[in-house]
C-alpha cells in the first residue's frame, strides 16, 4: 500500500477530529456520566443528588429481581447466539452447494437483514399474536396454548425466535463468504481423502471457517446482549410485569420507568465491566485455538 | 498398482461446450503417462474425470479393470497432487499426510510407519510438526507428494504440480518425481502444458488439442514423427519450422517468397513442410547434393543460449522466417546470406488442409 505523508502535523488530527468527536461525545462522555451517577442517589425530578458510595451496586447485585434478569439474559444470549449461528451455518453450507439460481436464494436469505429491529419485533409480534398469529395457531395444533406477554416461558420463546430470525441473515452472509473463501482444491483433496461428507465438513470445512465463526460469535453475543433491545421492547410493550427482560432492557426500565437513575447507572456500569471481561476472555481463550489462514 | 482404461470418454459442460471429445487411452501398469497440450485442450478435465472430481458425460473409465464412472473419488484408490498443493492449512504436515489414512480406518501404528517412511523418502522429517504456511514452496510440494505416497494408491494423478515453483526447483522436482515414480512403480497420469516437462517425464506422451488426442507415443517417437502440424509445433523448442510449399517445375518451392527447393516424394501440389532447427546445416562453399533440401536465407538475429545458438533467418521476397540451430562458436552476422541443407529423411510433409502427416 502506498504510504501517504502529510506535510503539516495538524492535517491528520483535523481529519481524525470528526470521528474522535463522535467517540468522545456519544461514547466516552455518557460512559463517564454513567460511572459518576452510579455513585449518587439522584432525585427523580432532578432537584439534587446525594453521594451514596457503592450502595447502588450493593442494592442492584443483592436484589432477587436483578439475579433473575441476569440468569434470563444468560440463557437468552446462549440460545440466540447458538441457534442463529447454527441455523445460518446450515443455510450457508446448503446455499454454497446450490449452483442453479444461487443468487436468488442468497438474496432471499439476506433480505431479513434489511429489517430494522423494532420492525422485526413487530413482525414477530404479529406472528405470535394471540388472535391472528400463525405461529400461535400452528403450535396450538400440538396442544400448546401460547400466551405472549402473559406466560413467562412463552414470551421468552417468542423473544428468542424473533431475535434468532433477525440475526440469521448477517451470519449467513459471513458464513457464505467464508465458505467461498475456502480453496476449491483443498475441498477436492479432502473429497479424495475422506468419503464421508459429514466427516469432511467437521475435519476440514469447519476448522477453516473458524476465523469467521469466531468473529461472528463475538458479534452475536454483543447482538443478543444489546441489539435485541428493540425486539424485547416491542414484545413486552414496555410493560414488563412478570415478563422476561434482558439486562440492557432492565437498565432502561429502572432508569426511565422506575426513575432510579443511580441504580440504573450502576447496572450499566456492571454491564460495561461484563462486556469488557467477556471480550478479553474471548480473545484470549478462543483466538488461540483458531487457525487464521 | 493398476492399469487405467479410458474408452471414448466425453465431457460436455452446460451450454454444449464439449471439453473432451471421445478420448481413448490404455495405460499399462506402472506406466508414466503425460497428458500435454495448450491451456483449454481438456487435459485437466480428463485427469479430473479419472479422479472422480468431474462427471463423465459418456464413455467409460476403468481403474484396475473396475468401472469407476459412478465410484466416489475416495473409493477409486487414486491419489492426486494439485497445482497449488491443496494442503490442509489447519493441520500439521504429519496430519496432512495421515488424514487420508485415518479416514480409511487404518491402525495408528501403520499410519505412523507410513508417514515416517514417506517423510524419510521426501526428506521432510524435520517439518512434520509444522503447519503448511511455515513451509517454502518446494517443501509444500514435497508434502503434497507425501500425501499421495502414504496412501500407496493404485495410481498417482498429477495436475501441473510443478507450475508454481521457480525454474531451478522445477527441474530438481521433475527429476525427483521421475525417480520416485520409477522406484515405486505406481501407474501415473501427469498433466502439464510444458512440453519439456512432458518429454522428460513420460513413458508415453498423449498430446491433446481441443479435447481430442493428436498423438500418443513415446517422447522420441512423438518428436521424430509428429502426427500433425499441431504436434510438430507444440513439441520441441524452438518449434519445428513449418513452411507452406507448392510444387513447381523443379521439386517444391515456397508458396510465398523465394530461396527454397525441396524434393516432392508424395507427388502432391502443396504441403506444409516441417524441418527441425537442428536438422538444418550450413553449407560452406560446397554444393547441395541433388535431391536434398536447399535453402538460401538472410540472417536476422543470432541468439546465443550457451551450449548452442539459434539463427533466425528470412527468405527473400517476403518469405517466412526460419530458425536454425548452430554451434555456439558460429558467428553469423545479421544481413549475411546462409546456404542451408537438410537430409531428406529429416523432412516432414504434412497435408496443407488438415495438417496430418503424410507417410509412405
Amino acid at each position: 500500500m502506498k504510504k501517504v505523508q502529510f506535510t503539516s502535523l495538524s492535517m491528520p488530527y483535523l481529519l481524525l477530529f470528526p470521528q474522535l468527536a463522535i467517540v468522545g461525545i456519544f461514547f466516552l462522555w455518557p460512559a463517564a456520566e454513567a460511572v459518576r451517577s452510579s455513585f449518587y442517589l439522584e432525585d427523580p425530578f432532578g432537584f439534587g443528588s446525594t453521594f451514596v458510595g457503592f450502595d447502588n451496586f450493593v442494592d442492584t447485585v443483592t436484589s432477587s429481581d436483578y439475579g433473575r434478569t441476569a440468569r434470563f439474559t444468560a440463557v437468552f444470549t446462549f440460545f440466540v447466539t447458538f441457534l442463529s449461528l447454527a441455523i445460518a451455518l446450515l443455510l450457508a453450507v446448503k446455499a454454497d452447494k446450490v449452483l442453479r439460481g444461487a443468487s436468488t436464494y442468497k438474496t432471499l436469505l439476506m433480505w431479513v437483514y434489511a429489517v430494522a429491529p423494532p420492525v422485526a419485533g413487530l413482525i414477530g409480534l404479529l406472528l405470535f399474536d394471540q388472535h391472528v398469529g400463525p405461529i400461535v395457531d400452528f403450535v396450538a395444533l400440538f396442544g400448546w396454548q401460547m400466551q405472549i406477554g402473559v406466560n413467562y416461558y412463552d414470551t421468552a420463546t417468542a423473544m428468542i425466535i424473533v431475535s434468532v430470525w433477525k440475526q440469521i441473515p448477517i451470519n449467513f452472509i459471513f458464513f457464505l463468504s467464508g465458505l467461498q473463501g475456502i480453496s476449491k482444491s483443498v475441498q477436492e483433496a479432502a473429497s479424495i481423502d475422506c468419503r464421508s461428507g459429514f466427516r469432511r465438513f467437521w475435519t476440514v470445512t469447519f476448522p477453516l471457517l473458524a476465523p469467521t465463526g469466531f468473529f461472528l460469535l463475538i458479534i452475536n453475543i454483543t447482538y443478543a446482549f444489546f441489539d435485541t433491545f428493540g425486539i424485547v421492547d416491542v414484545i413486552v410493550k414496555a410493560e414488563p410485569g412478570n415478563n422476561p427482560v434482558t439486562l440492557v432492557y432492565k437498565v432502561f426500565l429502572d432508569g426511565f420507568r422506575g426513575n432510579d437513575l443511580g441504580g440504573s447507572s450502576a447496572q450499566s456500569v456492571i454491564l460495561m465491566i461484563l462486556v469488557f471481561i467477556l471480550t478479553i476472555v474471548q480473545f484470549r481463550l478462543i483466538e488461540r485455538r483458531v487457525h487464521y489462514t | 498398482m493398476a492399469t487405467i482404461t479410458l474408452d471414448t470418454v466425453r465431457k460436455v459442460y452446460a451450454g454444449d461446450v464439449e471439453a473432451v471429445k471421445g478420448v481413448s487411452i490404455n495405460i499399462a501398469d506402472g506406466e508414466f503417462i503425460v497428458l500435454v497440450g495448450p491451456s483449454g485442450c481438456g487435459k485437466s478435465t480428463l485427469l479430473r474425470m479419472i479422479a472422480g472430481l468431474e462427471d463423465i458425460t459418456t464413455g467409460e473409465i476403468k481403474i484396475a479393470d473396475r468401472l469407476v464412472n459412478n465410484v466416489d473419488p475416495a473409493d477409486r484408490d487414486i491419489a492426486m497432487v494439485f497445482q497449488n498443493y491443496a494442503l490442509y492449512p489447519h493441520m500439521s504436515v504429519y496430519n496432512n499426510l495421515a488424514y487420508g489414512l485415518k479416514n480409511r480406518g487404518m491402525k495408528k501404528a501403520e499410519i505412523d510407519r507410513r508417514v515416517k517412511e514417506a517423510a524419510r523418502i521426501l526428506e521432510i522429517g524435520e517439518y512434520l510438526d509444522r503447519k503448511p504456511r511455515a513451509l517454502s514452496g518446494g517443501q509444500r510440494q514435497r508434502v503434497a507428494m507425501g500425501r499421495a505416497i502414504v496412501r500407496e494408491p493404485a495410481a498417482f494423478l498429477f495436475d501441473e504440480p510443478l507450475s508454481n515453483l521457480d525454474a531451478k526447483l522445477r527441474v530438481q522436482m521433475r527429476v525427483e518425481i521421475k525417480r520416485l515414480q520409477r522406484s515405486l512403480g505406481t501407474t501415473s497420469v501427469y498433466v502439464t502444458h510444458d512440453q519439456l516437462e512432458a518429454m522428460t517425464l513420460a513413458d508415453r506422451l498423449v498430446v491433446l488439442n481441443k479435447g481430442q488426442i493428436e498423438q500418443i507415443g513415446s517422447p522420441i517417437e512423438v518428436y521424430d514423427n509428429p502426427a500433425s502440424t499441431f504436434v510438430a509445433s507444440f513439441i520441441g523448442s524452438p518449434a519445428m519450422n513449418l513452411l507452406e510449399v507448392k510444387a513447381g517445375e523443379a521439386g517444391l518451392g515456397l508458396a510465398k517468397g523465394t530461396g527454397l527447393s525441396a524434393p516432392n516424394p508424395h507427388g502432391k501440389p502443396a504441403y506444409k513442410l516441417g524441418i527441425r532447427p537442428e536438422h538444418l546445416h550450413v553449407v560452406d562453399g560446397q554444393t547441395v547434393p541433388d535431391g536434398h533440401l536447399s535453402i538460401t536465407a538472410t540472417v536476422n538475429v543470432l541468439e546465443p543460449v550457451g551450449a548452442e545458438s539459434f539463427v533466425y533467418a528470412s527468405f527473400a521476397d517476403g518469405g517466412p522466417e526460419i530458425v536454425i540451430r548452430v554451434s555456439s562458436h558460429a558467428r553469423h552476422q545479421p544481413g549475411s546470406t546462409l546456404q542451408l541443407t537438410a537430409d531428406p529423411a529429416n523432412l516432414h510433409y504434412f497435408d496443407p488442409e488438415n495438417g496430418q502427416r503424410l507417410t509412405g
